[in-house]
């Protein structure tokens, strides 16, 4: 890649994720993150590389599409698909599942603005494959949508149904004690901006995908109806 | 303090005694049911078990040189799994219970995977990699229970090794030698060609029916080698697996990896994990072959560790649970 400018700080590692590493450093003065797909020795390298480039093109594209839609996520700021690397902005603010967490103030309507960006989003025809309160970041009261590296282009209600359910599975692991407080508030919030019917049609669909999973009692219990 | 402990959900029928302290194991007798053709067949897996229960037992007992009088507990797989399987399993143990007057323990078949595996590889808090026939699960201890991470979204994977093979007509039988017809058949691609096939995972979750559907139309289409599917799919299947799991570690922070069920015997698996787990610098624990797959040992253990919290069940509501999920069960004893 070319050589970006260099404006003191020390690159730092911030997070050693199962996808990528994060590197904390600078990008022409700007605080960034550095995101780079490293090979995985455990896969066929043929199949590495192509994972790798894919999924680094995917995601470059939908972080600048919904960023000049005007959502809250990072900017885009470089890339380089041969290398697995994506530079972008970086979120100063604390993660939404910290916040939870530590029952600070009014943690409830963070969720409920989380909702509405992520109605937002699926309105624009993106999941994001792995929406999980430790994939948020909220910054002056905003709840900034991160790690898409799992994100593709979908309006297929399937998609949609897999990404709530995702959310869902992941409070219900996560955040167990308050989940139905946290659930409730990201409906709110995403029918706020997409409409109850369309919530309901989802929650129909998160209920579909749910009976899906091996040896689910409740589907017994359809079944019998 | 003795338990017996019977497993009946799937393809065998086994008891294990075991007790609270080393050596721990005292018995451990197993009768498989080996399908001739096809998958297991429920209801001609029971009509064996039934007439092997009897055997198994007495022998159990002969080899730990123990009677019925000295076991202080029954413990019973009551689920999750195959309904005419688990009723006999039930059945003994009820009737053993009752007859000889001992506690009746209900034991979760997927809790008891993990306890065994804990035992015997000295895992103290792990992420769980349980991989089997019947379950794809990434899970780990969470106040008071094993909470589900990552799972399949529709077939595991052992299944779906299984279903592949069988469709392409290399098996039954599944395993030979401790090697699954998959690894076997991919280990002679000599140019180890990746074929375009689907990689799905989702978010913590993987997906196995689509990769199934293409890579069969793939072998039917007749314009690829055998082999070269049989590597592409185990590829895509392992790398799927272990992509989730270290999305659980990132996720969970552990800093070790338990592998426990049936499809963790897969050599070539675990050393895709041990290669991952290199790379973030935590420890791969495998349940060894012996105890990996199905067997009474784990459920006895585990119905020992349930009945010194005081967890027992009156025989005549020791139903089956043919669903009963990993994050269902209560698991008092869990704590790190």
């Amino acid at each position: 890649m070319t050589k970006p400018m260099y404006r003191g700080e020390t690159p730092k590692i911030i997070a050693l994720g199962a996808e990528a590493a994060l590197i904390k450093h600078t990008f022409l003065g700007m605080p960034a993150v550095y995101k780079v797909r490293l090979p995985k020795p455990y896969r066929d390298p043929k199949l590495d590389l192509r994972l790798r480039s894919e999924r680094t093109a995917t995601e470059a594209k939908i972080i600048h599409d919904l960023r000049l839609a005007g959502l809250p996520v990072p900017a885009l700021y470089y890339v380089s698909l041969s290398e697995g690397l994506i530079v972008m902005e970086y979120v100063e603010g604390d993660l939404l599942r910290d916040l939870i967490n530590r029952r600070v103030s009014g943690y409830a309507d963070l969720v409920r603005e989380l909702g509405k960006v992520i109605a937002l989003m699926h309105g624009l025809g993106v999941v994001h494959g792995d929406i999980t309160t430790s994939n948020v970041v909220v910054r002056e009261g905003t709840p900034y949508v991160i790690d898409f590296g799992l994100a593709k282009y979908s309006n297929e209600l399937e998609d949609v149904g897999v990404d709530v359910h995702l959310f869902i599975r992941a409070v219900e692991s996560t955040h167990y004690d308050v989940m139905e407080e946290v659930i409730m508030a990201f409906f709110e919030g995403y029918a706020s901006i997409a409409g109850e019917e369309r919530v309901k049609e989802i929650k129909e669909k998160v209920r579909e995908i749910r009976l899906r999973g091996r040896y689910v009692e409740e589907r017994r219990q359809k079944r019998n109806k | 303090m003795i338990i017996l402990g019977i497993e009946s959900t799937a393809h065998t029928f086994g008891v294990g005694i075991v007790k609270d302290e080393p050596e721990y194991i005292l018995a451990d007798v197993r009768a498989k049911y080996v399908p001739e053709k096809g998958g297991i067949h429920p209801r001609e897996a029971s009509l064996y078990f039934m007439r092997e229960a009897p055997r198994v037992i007495a022998e159990a007992l002969q080899s730990a040189g123990l009677r019925m009088n000295d076991v202080d507990g029954i413990a019973v797989a009551l689920g999750p799994g195959m309904g005419p399987c688990l009723r006999v399993g039930a059945t003994v143990a009820r009737a053993l219970s009752v007859y000889f007057n001992k506690p009746l323990i209900p034991v979760n078949h997927a809790v008891a995977h993990i306890e065994i595996g804990k035992l015997i590889t000295g895992a103290k808090d792990p992420l769980i990699v349980y991989l089997s026939g019947g379950n794809t699960i990434i899970a780990a201890f969470v106040a008071g229970r094993y909470r589900i991470f990552g799972e399949t979204l529709d077939m595991p994977l052992g299944n779906f090794m299984d279903t592949f093979v069988r469709e392409v007509g290399l098996a039954p039988p599944y395993v030979v030698k401790g090697m699954h017809q998959l690894d076997k058949c991919a280990e002679e691609s000599k140019e180890k060609k990746i074929l375009n096939l689907p990689y799905v995972v989702k978010g913590q979750d993987v997906s196995f029916s689509g990769l199934l559907t293409a890579a069969l139309r793939l072998v039917r289409s007749g314009k690829v080698k055998l082999e070269d599917v049989c590597y592409t799919v185990r590829e895509i299947a392992y790398s799927a697996i272990i992509e989730v799991s270290e999305r659980g570690l990132a996720h969970t922070g552990k800093k070790e990896v338990l592998l426990v069920g049936g499809v963790a015997a897969s050599s070539v698996l675990r050393s895709k994990f041990e290669a991952m787990a290199a790379l973030r610098g935590v420890d791969v624990k495998v349940v060894p072959p012996k105890y990996a797959g199905d067997n009474g040992v784990m459920i006895a253990w585990t119905g020992l560790l349930a009945f010194k919290h005081g967890i027992t069940v009156e025989p005549e509501r020791a139903y089956v649970r043919q669903r009963w999920k990993l994050d269902q069960a209560d698991v008092p004893w869990g704590d790190p």
